[in-house]
């Protein structure tokens, strides 16, 4: 009873926000709507049993794949008004397409026929005592595993290729130096000086940048008369 | 589970790897390097392959036939050759990238899966990772405007031509519930049972495979992606990727579609009669070599196509050796056209070519080989790839088809000799740039071979025949 009132609400949820995805003229609110829509399939998932994959949804869809959209379409300020230009022209052209396939589809299910034996092949063993995120990875490592590394490869593929068409050398570009970083010492880097109480670093002789050309007339800058600044100097104890 | 049996496959795929991590951390200067590592491990995995047993495994996944290890040495064949060829062009064009090697030798890892796959899923996953690093060879060049459009359009039109193969696969699926070839066959072993919807799906495989092998009216993107994708890249898109797909399109027809042959041989006859016109009609007004080389890739699918048409043993001989004869005139070809380098800057066109026969005799008739074979004339190789797929056809009583193949290949005669006219009888054109021995060694290793192929045809012949006979066996 519960599920069954859970699963209408996730459904409609779902089918309403997903026709708010394409009507919606801000493409941030289609994003949005797009993660709405995301949550309640996973929520479908969950009422049918397939947990994993309703994690997997939400964690792979949700965390990485709608906030990239949303990334893309904030940075890219795409003009989606100058997109939907031709929209009106095509209707026609686009919905003759759409009937023509739909009443083929309609023709090719309505003499659809199984195999005699598929009913039963088609019925995956259903893993009892164990959760369907063990029984997915038993699968995936030991059946399929032929089909897990080249999915892998063509991941790496994929990695590779972006790398190769968009990366550029630049030899300007300050790079980090792992060695150089190592092989820095103390004593190069670090002066340590004796500083009197409540002076400030201007009697030292050193002067933040900016204020560099009132320092160079021999005077301290304008602001280190201010009290203010200097004044109650935090007890800091130098070891 | 026989984990063994995809040993080359796991032994190329590491060496891909470990070039990949090699040219990381060497960076300068390392692309030579990695190129012959990259040869390498393909001299290896040929080695593999050769000494590997028969057998299916990974749960039906994955079969190793005489089929299998056929195209899988083609493969390696084709991609050692583009690799070779990518040497000195790459040093040219300023590409000296170590991803190139790395990339080809992933996707001959896809290719070689595509030729053992018993699964449509493994079939789709090897045919994703083929395409997927065609896709960024094509774009390679990315400072060039030309083959970053080469690459964008293979790639936006292959993942559609992948949407289209995926729906196929899943009415297959929706129709056996099963995706493996073999039990695909006991399902469809009584056609009564053959719904519209299974036919269907068989269309939209056939589409997607007829994408990959460039076969009309599949083949809009061929000329566009061949003119711009960096000339090594498009002698390696025109040869192994091929072979792979026709080694798939081969495969699923015979094996789990074997008892269809009614419904999908008239597929396949329209599919190769018109491969075979317009390759043959459209290449007669180009002007750019490399735009008329993939014309004629498309019309010689269309021949291959007549063997599988005639969905016999015999037929699926003729296909595997006009495959064999055809990686080798086409890489040869290309070998020819990426030395055409006059003062540092590429040549692209057929008139470019003027003058050949004068200024570099022995490339020139290197040129006069490839376009004789291609053309079909005896006693080159290429004319006994349409012997075998005409015979086949004639065999199986489809004359149509093979007087439509002669007819056409009479048309594509017409432009092959016009470019040996351009060579000795057109004057004009400065000699061009001295080539380089890496191409001089293809050009020579792929003519020799397609003059002689008549003196010793036995093993060729042979091997195609074992690997037909798994194929119906």
């Amino acid at each position: 009873m519960i599920a069954d009132i859970a699963f209408y609400i996730f459904a409609a949820v779902l089918l309403i926000s997903a026709a708010m995805v394409v009507s919606a003229r801000n493409p941030v609110h289609s994003v949005l709507f797009l993660i709405l829509a995301f949550f309640n399939a996973a929520g479908l998932f969950l009422l049918a049993g397939a947990e994993f994959l309703a994690m997997i949804l939400v964690i792979v869809y949700v965390g990485a794949v709608a906030v990239l959209f949303l990334f893309v379409v904030m940075m890219l300020d795409v003009n989606f008004a100058r997109l939907r230009e031709g929209f009106q022209r095509y209707a026609p052209v686009g919905a003759t397409v759409g009937v023509v396939l739909l009443a083929e589809l309609a023709l090719v299910l309505g003499g659809w026929k199984f195999a005699p034996e598929a009913a039963t092949l088609r019925l995956a063993p259903r893993p009892d005592q164990v959760q369907n995120t063990a029984a997915l990875g038993a699968l995936l490592y030991t059946r399929y595993i032929l089909l897990f590394q080249m999915a892998g490869l063509v991941l790496l593929v994929a990695m590779v290729g972006a790398i190769v068409l968009s990366l550029r050398d630049r030899h300007d570009a300050r790079r980090q130096d792992i060695n150089r970083q190592q092989s820095r010492r103390v004593a190069d880097t670090l002066e340590l000086v004796r500083a009197p109480l409540g002076a400030g670093i201007a009697s030292l002789g050193i002067y933040r940048p900016i204020t560099a050309p009132a320092a160079a007339d021999g005077q301290a800058p304008p602001g280190s008369d201010n009290p203010e600044v200097h004044a109650p100097a935090p007890p800091a104890e130098v070891h | 589970m026989n984990w063994s049996l995809a040993l080359p496959e796991i032994v190329l795929s590491c060496c891909a790897m470990a070039i990949l991590v090699f040219g990381v951390v060497v960076r300068e200067d390392s692309t030579f390097v990695c190129t012959m590592l990259g040869l390498g491990a393909f001299l290896l995995t040929a080695m593999l392959i050769l000494a590997a047993p028969f057998g299916t495994g990974y749960g039906g996944l994955f079969v190793v036939d005489p089929f299998a290890d056929f195209m899988k040495l083609l493969i390696l064949a084709g991609g050692a050759m583009a690799v070779v060829m990518s040497l000195d062009y790459n040093r040219h064009e300023r590409l000296t990238r170590f991803e190139f090697p790395v990339l080809i030798v992933l996707s001959t890892v896809g290719m070689m899966v595509m030729a053992s796959a018993a699964n449509l899923m493994s079939l789709y996953l090897g045919l994703e990772l083929q395409s997927l690093c065609i896709y960024v060879l094509a774009a390679f060049a990315r400072d060039e405007q030309r083959s970053a459009e080469a690459g964008l359009k293979y790639f936006v039109l292959g993942a559609l031509a992948s949407g289209l193969l995926l729906y196929g696969i899943s009415l297959v699926y929706g129709f056996a519930g099963t995706m493996d070839f073999a039990r695909i066959t006991r399902a469809l072993t009584d056609p009564v049972t053959v719904s519209p919807g299974l036919v269907v799906g068989i269309v939209f495989i056939v589409t997607g495979l007829a994408f990959k092998i460039s076969a009309a009216p599949f083949h809009m993107w061929t000329p566009d992606v061949y003119e711009g994708a960096p000339t090594p890249v498009t002698s390696f898109m025109s040869t192994a990727p091929k072979v792979a797909a026709m080694a798939l399109l081969l495969r699923t027809m015979v094996a789990p579609f074997g008892h269809l042959l009614a419904q999908w041989q008239q597929l396949i006859v329209l599919v190769s009669i018109l491969s075979m016109l317009w390759g043959s009609l459209a290449a007669i007004g180009q002007s750019s070599i490399k735009r008329l080389m993939a014309y004629s890739s498309i019309g010689h699918m269309g021949y291959a196509l007549i063997g599988l048409a005639a969905g016999t043993a015999v037929g699926i001989r003729g296909v595997l050796i006009y495959m064999v004869t055809y990686v080798f005139m086409s890489a040869g070809t290309f070998a020819v056209i990426i030395a055409m380098r006059r003062r540092g800057r590429a040549c692209e066109q057929i008139n470019d070519l003027s003058g050949l026969g004068r200024t570099d005799p022995a490339m020139a008739l290197a040129m006069v080989i490839f376009m004789f074979s291609m053309a079909g004339i005896p006693p080159m190789s290429g004319f006994f790839g349409k012997l075998y797929v005409f015979l086949a056809a004639v065999q199986a009583g489809m004359w149509t088809l093979a007087v439509i193949g002669v007819l056409t290949s009479v048309i594509g005669a017409y432009y092959y000799l016009r470019i040996i006219k351009v060579m000795y009888f057109d004057t004009g054109g400065e000699a061009f740039d001295p080539r380089p021995a890496s191409l001089s060694v293809i050009a020579a290793g792929t003519g020799l071979f397609t003059t002689l192929f008549f003196v010793l045809p036995g093993p060729v012949l042979n091997a195609a025949q074992a690997a037909a006979q798994a194929l119906f066996g």
